[in-house]
Order: structure tokens, then C-alpha cells, then sequence
């Protein structure tokens, strides 16, 4: 080869070549990196929410699918709200999550603040305080149904022997009084340490001057209790509500599985009576509208409960 | 001696410790049981008072891998004896293994589709958490938020369109469309959770990379991603916990050849209702891996959720 064609080759490598040798620029970089992510939430994320506020106005029913689809409006929102199912349902979810957070929040801040108290050991005692978080709400919640079994279950026989009833007198998931609390004590069992690891979190992080401070202005234990401890963790604790809430408002796997939504249906939660809508009784269109109903009411009383948030962080 | 205002005395310490160990008692008592019960014959899992002790026997974990058939004592004597302990233990009960079960199968998905997913949510999402934290990308904080915010979505709610989707393109009940699925709901979490480790790692370190006639990518590969190798691990953690635990899309999506344990587990039957210590085999072999991996992860793990929760 002549040095005449070494020069023709050099001069014709196209800029794009030429910037590929150099290294991409940062701008070519940045697409590349984001682009498979935005890709994939766009197709599996936002174009079936898309789908779904289209569906929410049709009577389209997906075990049907040769029939002829016809927009009717906002009939499908007009029915729901007015349905007293669903307003049952709803009223079954705050039960649900109204009890869970409470029971989450006072378990959960009250270990946290025991396990602050650096015993030796504590580590270990945490860690399996923290294993029903990491396990399968389904099989867990299968598992259960066993422990709630009238005359064989575990859970029967512990109440017995220390309240002397018999055990085969009362069905934790049969009776309509006792399913709704069946409910909230596993998802307390299992979602109490989410809420102690956000609140050890929050204790950990005030500084030890601030307690010495007060020593100093000799402020008693419980003052400082109120005035330090539960103003400084209040942020963190709320933060846990907050994602717990949501969590909870979504529940399905857990209650499917201990009580199916029964019995009657006085543990059918949101979820639930959406599953049944959507793939049971196939009402496609109807149940699209229900789950932006959901997704609303969600992203609204989050957005609110935020902006609360953010006002105790500031001060 | 030193003398610390905010150190507990040592009864406080002993009165606390008591209460949270009375606590985690009862706790893993739920825990304790299944494997207990795994152990059990089914006469003794369903026996009142509920058996502490009792002799073990892995009937619950042979009738987990197998199917049965029951035959005739007179036709059960005419067969050469047993060649291992899982047909003496089926001889037992007047019945011949008649095949393996399906656990096999649905355990092998949900190693396929955990890992799958685990792997393509941490690849993807590492990259565009990089990208999030370093370049200025138009919208980058509403499109964080958004991102974030389907996940507000019910699981259910966002199946009936992926329902309606998948069957149009053939991917209901495949691995791929598994896989694709819970890397879109994970990726995220991973991404959020990726940028605030990324974030940490001091800019500086790759521009000494990229005067030193480092490319870009080679900065990245070479110099940010040992440094962030703590932080994609533990986000690999939840991912996998995730794709492992979940059981709403599982049910409405899958019904064989990419089922995954949690929709099968509760719908092992045996003879006469539900065969308690199979569940419960099934349940050990599956939820043990997720328990080891916490207690050897626990320093990663538990800074991994209070750092997620607390950073949004």
C-alpha cells in the first residue's frame, strides 16, 4: 500500500467513525444508557396504563373478544361509584389499613427503640425480627391458614392455653367477626419490622449533644422522650406509614390466600373485588375504570399525605 | 470510667433485651412450625394437641416430589420390595410412586425468572442510574418520580392491560414474558436505589480516569462500577427477593410452563384434603434460601431498605 492510499483512507473516515475511536460522546452515552430503561417502562408501564383509561370507557370484555367494542362514556365510573359493592370493598381495605398501620407503628417504634438500647446481641435478634419481611406473602399466608386452623391449628391452641377457650370454639378465617382481624395480625407478624427498620434508622440518626444538652438544662427522661425522641423520629415514622399504606391498599397475595376475600365477602379488599371484576366476571371495561379509580385515589391521598410530610421535615 | 449520659444503664439494657428476644420468639414461632411440620407424617400434622415431639419423617417431602397411586394390599404384596426409602415410605400408605410431582418444574421457574430478572433489572438499571446521576438528562427528577409512581399501581390493575397485551403477542405464560414483567416493575426501584449509591461515589475518581485518556465507558466499567459493586449487590438482593416472593402476576399469567412456586405451592393436594406437610416441604425448600440469604446479608440488606425508604 502507498502512503497515497494510507492519506485517502485517513481522510474519509466519517466523523461518526472517527468520534467511536475517541470515545463516544456524553451525550450519545447518556441516551444509550437510558434508553433501554425508558423503552421498557414505556411499553410495560405506561402504554398499559394508556390502554387501561382507554378501556375505562368502552363495555369491552376481554372473554368476548369478537364483539363489537362501543365507547358508553363515563357509565363505567357512574356505576361504580355508585355500587355498593365497592364501596364495601373500600370500606374493608380502610379497616385493613387502618388497623395494620396502627398496630405496625406502635409495635415498630416500641422495638426500635428497645433494640437503641444497644443490648449485646442486638444485631442478631434484629435479623430475625426482620425475617417475615423477605419471605413470600402467599406462601406465607397459605401457611397460615394452617396455623388457623379450628382444632389442629397452632395459633388456636396458644390462645387456648393462656385464655382457657376451647380451641375449636372460634375460626380465626370462618366467623365474619374474627376474619377481619385475622387478617391484620399477619400482616402486623409480617410488616411491623419495615417499620422498626425505618424507626432504628431515625434513632440512630439524633446526635447524642442534643440528649447531653438537655441533660445539662436537666430535663427529666420523659421530657426529653417527647421533646427529642418523638419529634426527630416523627419524619422517619411517617415516612413508613407512608409505604406501608400504599403497600397495604394494593394487598392482594396475603388475604387471597388466608380468607379469599371471604367469608361473604367481608375481607374483600380493593384488590380483590378488582380480581374478581377483571377475571372472574370479565368486565373488562368496568374494571379498567375501577383501577384508575384506585390508582387516583392512591396517587392523591399519597401526594397530600406527602406535602404533610415534607411540612414536618421543615420545621 | 468514662460516663455517658445517653448510654443506657445496664438494667435497661437487660429489661429490653428480654422484651425484644420474648418478641422475636414468637416471631419465627410461625416459621419454626412449617419446618416442623415438613418433618411430620400427615396423621401427626393434623393431630390435636398440636405435636411438639414427635418422630420426623420425610413422607412430607417425598409426597412433595412425587404423584401416587393407590393399589390393592394384594397387588402391593406381588411387588419387588422397595429399592429406596421414598417407595418404602409410599409402600406404607398402600400406594406406588406413580411419577414425579410438578414442584420440580415450578421451583426450576422460579429460579429462571428471579435470576432472569434479577439480572436484566441490575444491567439496564445500573446503566441508566449512571446516566441519571452524571449527565443532565431534560426532566430528569419528574421523570424519576414517574417512574417511581407506577408502582402506586395495584398489581392487578396494571395486569388486565399486560393480560390483553401478552395474549396478543404470545408471551402469557412464558419465561421471557415473565422475566420482561418483573424486570419493568423492578427496574424502578433499582434505579432509584442505584443513582443514590452512584451518587456517592466522588465524581472526581472518573475525571482523573478521563484525563488519563480513559473513555467514558471505560471510566464507567473500570472505575465506577467496582466502587459501586456493594450497592448493585444489595439492589440485586431485593430484586431477586421481589421476582422470587411475587404472586399476583404469577397467578394471572402463568398457569404451566412458567409457573413459579408461590401460585403452586398452595395447591398441593393429597389424599382426603390438603396435604399439610407436602405445603410445608414446599414451603421450607422455598422460603430457606430467602432466610439464609438474609441473615448472611443482613448488614447490606437492612441498610438497603432503610436507605431506599428514606432517600425518596
Amino acid at each position: 500500500m502507498s502512503d497515497k492510499t494510507i492519506d485517502r483512507v485517513a481522510s474519509a473516515t466519517p466523523a461518526r467513525v472517527a468520534r467511536k475511536v475517541k470515545g463516544l460522546s456524553d451525550r450519545a452515552i447518556a441516551w444509550i444508557f437510558v434508553g433501554p430503561t425508558i423503552f421498557l417502562l414505556l411499553a410495560i408501564n405506561i402504554f398499559p396504563l394508556i390502554w387501561t383509561i382507554n378501556l375505562s370507557f368502552t363495555n369491552f370484555k376481554a372473554n368476548r373478544v369478537n364483539r363489537a367494542v362501543e365507547y358508553i362514556g363515563l357509565r363505567n365510573y357512574e356505576r361504580i361509584l355508585t355500587d355498593g359493592d365497592i364501596w364495601l370493598s373500600m370500606q374493608a381495605t380502610a379497616h385493613f389499613l387502618f388497623w395494620t398501620l396502627f398496630f405496625q407503628v406502635l409495635l415498630g417504634f416500641t422495638l426500635a427503640w428497645l433494640i437503641n438500647k444497644k443490648f449485646r446481641g442486638n444485631d442478631m435478634w434484629t435479623t430475625i425480627i426482620v425475617l417475615p419481611m423477605m419471605l413470600s406473602p402467599a406462601v406465607v399466608g397459605n401457611f397460615w391458614t394452617f396455623l388457623y386452623q379450628p382444632q389442629i391449628g397452632l395459633f388456636n391452641y396458644v390462645v387456648s392455653f393462656f385464655t382457657g377457650v376451647d380451641p375449636s370454639s372460634f375460626d380465626m378465617l370462618g366467623s365474619v367477626d374474627l376474619a377481619p382481624w385475622s387478617i391484620v395480625i399477619v400482616d402486623t407478624w409480617m410488616w411491623t419490622p419495615f417499620v422498626m427498620l425505618i424507626c432504628l434508622a431515625g434513632l440512630r440518626s439524633i446526635p447524642d449533644y442534643i440528649y447531653e444538652a438537655a441533660e445539662i438544662d436537666r430535663a427529666s427522661k420523659l421530657r426529653q422522650f417527647f421533646t427529642i425522641t418523638i419529634p426527630m423520629v416523627l419524619p422517619f415514622l411517617m415516612l413508613a406509614v407512608l409505604f406501608r399504606g400504599i403497600e397495604n391498599f394494593k394487598m392482594f397475595d396475603l388475604v387471597v390466600q388466608l380468607t379469599g376475600g371471604g367469608p361473604g365477602s367481608v375481607t374483600e379488599m380493593a384488590s380483590i373485588n378488582l380480581k374478581r371484576e377483571a377475571f372472574e366476571k370479565w368486565r373488562t371495561g368496568y374494571s379498567s375504570a375501577f383501577a384508575i379509580i384506585l390508582f387516583v385515589t392512591v396517587f392523591g391521598l399519597a401526594s397530600i399525605y406527602v406535602k404533610a410530610l415534607n411540612k414536618v421535615k421543615e420545621r | 470510667m468514662s460516663y455517658s449520659v445517653t448510654e443506657p444503664s445496664s438494667r435497661q439494657k437487660w429489661i429490653a433485651g428480654a422484651l425484644v428476644i420474648l418478641y422475636a420468639l414468637i416471631t419465627m414461632a410461625p416459621l419454626v412450625w412449617i419446618m416442623m411440620t415438613s418433618f411430620k407424617t400427615p396423621p401427626d400434622s393434623i393431630s390435636y394437641p398440636p405435636k411438639v415431639f414427635y418422630q420426623p419423617s420425610l413422607e412430607g417431602y417425598v409426597n412433595l416430589f412425587t404423584t401416587r397411586t393407590r393399589v390393592s394390599p394384594e397387588r402391593l404384596a406381588e411387588l419387588p420390595p422397595p429399592t429406596n426409602f421414598a417407595e418404602e415410605i409410599v409402600r406404607n400408605r398402600d400406594m406406588v410412586i406413580a411419577g414425579p410431582s410438578k414442584f420440580g418444574g415450578r421451583f426450576l421457574n422460579s429460579v429462571i425468572i428471579g435470576f432472569g430478572s434479577t439480572f436484566l433489572s441490575i444491567f439496564l438499571g445500573t446503566l441508566a442510574a449512571y446516566a441519571f446521576s452524571r449527565f443532565k438528562i431534560p426532566l430528569a427528577d419528574d421523570l424519576l418520580f414517574f417512574i417511581l409512581s407506577t408502582r402506586m399501581m395495584p398489581p392487578i390493575a396494571v395486569a388486565i392491560p399486560i393480560f390483553l397485551m401478552y395474549r396478543k403477542l404470545g408471551l402469557t405464560d412464558t419465561h421471557l414474558g415473565m422475566i420482561l414483567l418483573y424486570t419493568a416493575v423492578n427496574i424502578s426501584l433499582a434505579v432509584w436505589l442505584l443513582k443514590g449509591f452512584i451518587d456517592e461515589i466522588p465524581r472526581e475518581y472518573e475525571e482523573a480516569a478521563l484525563i488519563d485518556g480513559y473513555t467514558r465507558f471505560q471510566a464507567f466499567y473500570k472505575v465506577v462500577l467496582p466502587q459501586a459493586a456493594t450497592g448493585i449487590a444489595s439492589t440485586a438482593i431485593f430484586c431477586l427477593i421481589f421476582a422470587w416472593n411475587e404472586y399476583a402476576f404469577a397467578v394471572l399469567l402463568t398457569s404451566g410452563t412458567a409457573q413459579t412456586a408461590p401460585p403452586f405451592i398452595p395447591t398441593i393436594i393429597g389424599v382426603g384434603g390438603l396435604d399439610w406437610p407436602a405445603i410445608a416441604a414446599g414451603a421450607t425448600l422455598f422460603l430457606l434460601p430467602v432466610m439464609i440469604f438474609t441473615v448472611m446479608l443482613r448488614k447490606h440488606l437492612l441498610r438497603g431498605i432503610t436507605f431506599g425508604a428514606v432517600r425518596k
